[in-house]
């Protein structure tokens, strides 16, 4: 797919995963006739005097030589630019309203790389999800699971192997063809990483757990062709998580031709990072949009409609994705009309932004915020009494309230509602001082002292003011006798690790990947031997690592979901390894000219029924 | 002069060296590191520890350093981990830096042509509402912070009046690159509209940054001008007959320029080292910019770059400072 008229390929300014720069020529003088050349004739052009010739020489000289240079890299540069490369025209919509070809979004940062499978950043993802599509995909506005490049799916009796049929009408970007045969070797290519990529694929250890150089603890085990448009996808074990899993960006279908020319699995190690091969540079997928250039430079990244997309053609003709680091900024390039729309404003602003006439979208909720409870240096915190005062002490209606945006609500388990084996009958533990001051007497710990830890420099969706929270819980503590000593941590400056092992308590959350209850109690408590609560210190730990695990591991749906439910209230009822305090909705939020747009509780959005009117 | 400028490049190359060591060795005792930026914050420990082993963050200090050296010495000095992952650390620099020169130049041509004529001005009407007005402007330069100014300029040119950007560094007009200073690159490739949207995006986050220049410079030439205003030389070139004009510009400007000239030079140096409130407020992709990005995820490639390449600016913007002054005051050049 040849680059839209007036935008280059690519233009990173840089070398390393965005390629090399593809700059102006600046050719040797001499390679072009015509070319101006510095005259080194003795004399010519001066004056005849000798004095004057010297003033020439010495204040002049320099001046002429400049000129010279600049004249020469002039007529050396070129543009590459064709004509009429405004970006942001206006053109006639079918209901004769002027709408803009252009929607242009500002993003937190510049998309790691190119290649979502060794991506884990919410930026690459953004980008990705616009021009690659997975075998399932999910429902706009939902969590939920729909066919994208499969058709249909079903596993056999033993719910080991998986039979995708596939659409017929698909094709890459760059014309190959879409079948079972670039299916699955796109699993292979994931499945078959060197050892730099074994270690920044993410998602893929994440999930598949191993690779081909572990092949008997991967839980991938094969994909088989079985006709042009079907393939047989094996697994080691049933789990709840297959096949939710091939919805994630990251195993997005990228075209097997882009692959092999980009030497897709060329990843390689430079100090202390990586070098991402040459396919990481030009992602070809089959989604609504083609990727035309990222502008390192002005770190924009353009996208293209791809007309020979098989579904609904995208309404608008580019899309522009702005880097904008800085929150306040973006908020003020909305203001000024330099963007449509950005991702996550500060929930201070969101009023304030819809009586200016924008939207604020908020999303469902797909997260949980919780505190976390570590008895690795506070023995009380074995007892279950001292972790349920813990609790009661809290206000937490009055947090939600308070200290997060529109939309929160209390949290009664570690997952949102949103999630299949949510336990509804479970109810939120009461604020109750009196309650908690009583259980913490009966435990013997009236004089507990917590290091009660919040990480700073960072928001997450789920968190977006850690102070502010921490001030209230803090307070709440305090009011019912417990002594706590604050420790702050930057977020990527040790605060992860050091909830191993390091604090009482601690701040920290999760938002969901996919539709998946193990997704959730995995992450937490799944790794017995190593987890932020430290079950394995606690009598419990053992048996709901196990619990989490066989719920998993159970084929049928409405039994897995009774499983999980019933998890849920052992976990809040009977264990009670950490607090769940929330979820909160983030948002996103768009100018009152954009329409089309299905806020995801995944974050997932995509901007194909996008439409900006009026023009910019 | 030669010599002058050899010693001071030898002594240089001794900076940079002792700068690397100490940085290397600060950095890594920082909270932290460069995992969670490649792996997300979502990472196993497992993960972790699978990564650290394979870039060598699990080895003693002094191997990483002899390791860090080794590549150094061939030109290779780490990927980026996060402000353009992938990237070499030194081409992260070198992709970064045009903006911030065009950013310092624009900031300190704005700051000497407002405070030096404003400097000189105020100091031969001492006391007067000239001199008062401009005092006090300089005390708001210095006492207003950047980004409150930033945000304000922003708010009223930008989103208000809608006259500038907001931010950024050129709009999105597909422009060719040929030497990455923008400028330039549009009047060379007669991309003229690039050119023009580039100078758009300087004019306020130069003004921000001017502020400080402005009132440093300010008040050093009306301190400078006052004091060579009553020296022996300028009554003597008065009792002499020689015209105002030159008075002012033989005997007074070109005497006082050299403290003058000292300050703008080390402006220059520390505005090349990156304006990090600055860039970042305006999301201005300069080495300020990369600084602040770099530090908050551990960036150790780019960042010990960064702080090394602003040292070796700063000498260097120096060095050319002190052979100006000679150029100014012969005095020096005996000397």
């Amino acid at each position: 797919m040849p680059p839209a008229e007036g935008l280059r390929p690519i233009n990173t300014g840089r070398s390393g995963p965005f390629s090399s720069p593809k700059v102006g020529t600046l050719g040797s003088a001499r390679d072009r006739p015509g070319a101006l050349t510095p005259d080194t004739t003795p004399g010519v052009g001066f004056a005849t005097k000798r004095g004057t010739e010297l003033t020439f020489k010495r204040k002049a000289g320099p001046l002429v030589g400049l000129t010279a240079a600049a004249l020469v890299l002039t007529a050396c540069a070129t543009s590459e630019r064709d004509s009429g490369t405004s970006t942001d025209t206006g053109t006639a919509g079918t209901d004769g309203e002027t709408t803009s070809a252009v929607f242009t979004f500002g993003g937190a940062g510049a998309p790691a790389t190119f290649d979502p499978y060794y991506a884990s950043d919410g930026e690459t993802f953004r980008v990705s999800r616009q021009i690659f599509e997975n075998l399932i995909g999910i429902t706009p506005g939902t969590a939920d699971l729909e066919p994208e490049l499969a058709e249909s799916w079903e596993p056999d009796d033993s719910g080991l192997n998986w039979t995708f049929t596939l659409r017929d009408d698909v094709t890459f970007h760059d014309g190959t063809p879409f079948d079972a045969e670039a299916a699955c070797a796109n699993f292979e290519r994931m499945f078959d990483q060197n050892e730099v990529g074994r270690s920044v694929a993410y998602y893929w250890g994440a999930t598949f757990g191993a690779f081909a150089d572990d092949a008997d603890n991967s839980l991938y085990q094969g994909c088989e062709v079985t006709g042009e448009h079907e393939l047989v996808m094996t697994i080691s074990r049933v789990t709840s998580k297959f096949p939710a899993i091939l919805s994630l960006t990251s195993f997005g279908m990228q075209s097997p031709t882009a692959l092999e020319e980009g030497d897709a699995n060329g990843i390689s190690q430079s100090g202390e990072a990586f070098v991402y091969p040459e396919n990481a540079n030009n992602p070809v997928g089959t989604g609504p949009y083609t990727f035309s250039g990222y502008d390192e430079a002005t770190r924009t990244v353009t996208l293209e409609r791809y007309d020979e997309y098989w579904g609904e053609p995208a309404k608008t003709e580019q899309i522009v994705i702005r880097a904008i680091p800085d929150e306040s900024t973006r908020r003020q390039e909305l203001q000024a009309g330099g963007i449509d729309g950005y991702d996550l404003p500060n929930p201070v602003d969101w009023q304030g932004l819809e009586d200016e006439g924008n939207q604020v979208e908020v999303r469902p909720a797909f997260n949980v915020f919780y505190l976390g409870l570590n008895p690795t240096n506070n023995e009380a915190l074995k007892d279950l009494r001292v972790r349920q005062a813990i609790y009661h002490a809290l206000n937490r209606e009055q947090l939600v309230q308070t200290q997060l945006p529109e939309g929160a609500a209390v949290a009664t388990q570690f997952m949102p509602d949103t999630v299949a084996g949510y336990n509804s009958e479970l109810e939120p533990y009461p604020y109750d001082p009196e309650r908690a001051q009583q259980l913490l007497a009966e435990a013997g710990a009236e004089d507990l002292t917590l290091v009660f830890a919040y990480p700073t420099e960072v928001t997450r969706p789920y968190m977006p003011d850690p102070v502010k929270l921490y001030d209230a819980m803090k307070a709440d503590l305090e009011a019912v006798g417990i002594t706590v000593e604050t420790v702050t941590d930057p977020w990527a400056g040790g605060y992860l690790d050091k909830a191993y092992t390091d604090y009482d308590a601690h701040f920290l959350g999760w938002t969901g990947d996919i539709n998946s209850a193990d997704n959730f109690l995995a992450s937490f408590f799944g790794n017995v031997e190593r987890n932020r609560f430290a079950t394995n210190l606690q009598d419990f730990g053992t048996e709901l690592g196990e619990a989490i695990v066989a719920a998993d591991g159970i084929l049928d749906e409405a039994e897995r979901t009774a499983a999980y439910e019933e998890l849920n209230q052992r976990i809040m009822e009977e264990w009670l390894p950490g607090l769940p305090i929330s979820h909160s909705s983030p948002a996103i939020v768009v100018s009152g000219d954009v329409t089309g747009l299905v806020a995801s509780p995944l974050t997932a959005e995509r901007f194909d029924t996008i439409e900006v009117s009026g023009g910019n | 002069m030669l010599r002058f400028i050899v010693r001071r490049m030898v002594q240089l190359i001794g900076v940079v060296l002792v700068l690397s060591l100490l940085l290397f060795f600060w950095l890594r005792s920082l909270p932290g590191g460069p995992i969670n930026a490649l792996l997300g914050d979502r990472a196993t420990p497992e993960q972790q520890e699978q990564l650290e082993q394979l870039l060598g963050l699990d080895q003693p200090l002094y191997v990483q350093y002899l390791r860090y050296m080794g590549r150094a010495l061939q030109g290779e000095f780490g990927s980026s981990s996060s402000v353009i992952p992938g990237t070499d650390a030194f081409d992260v620099f070198l992709s970064r830096f045009p903006a911030t020169i065009e950013l310092a130049f624009f900031s300190v041509t704005l700051a000497i042509i407002t405070a030096i004529p404003l400097g000189y001005f105020a100091a031969r009407r001492r006391g007067r509402a000239v001199d008062n007005i401009s005092i006090v402007a300089s005390l708001v330069g210095i006492a207003v912070p950047v980004f409150f100014l930033a945000f304000l300029l922003k708010y009223y040119f930008s989103v208000k009046l809608g006259w500038l950007p907001v931010s950024g560094r050129q709009a999105n007009l597909g422009c060719t690159r040929v030497t990455n200073f923008f400028i330039l690159d549009g009047l060379l490739t007669r991309e003229f509209d690039c050119s023009v949207s580039a100078v758009k995006h300087l004019i306020l986050p130069s003004i921000a940054l001017a502020s400080i220049p402005f009132a440093v410079v300010f008040r050093i030439t009306r301190a400078s001008v006052l004091d060579v205003l009553h020296e022996d030389y300028v009554r003597t070139a008065e009792a002499k007959g020689l015209t105002a004009r030159v008075i002012r510009g033989r005997h007074v400007l070109r005497n006082a320029m050299l403290p003058v000239l000292t300050i703008v030079g080390l402006q220059v140096g520390a505005l090349l080292a990156g304006a990090v409130l600055t860039e970042t407020v305006f999301s201005f992709p300069g080495i300020g910019e990369a600084l602040a990005l770099s530090f908050s995820a551990r960036d150790y490639a780019v960042l010990q770059i960064l702080i090394l390449m602003s040292a070796v600016v700063f000498v260097v913007v120096n060095l050319v400072v002190d052979i100006l002054y000679a150029v100014v005051d012969p005095r020096v050049r005996t000397s």
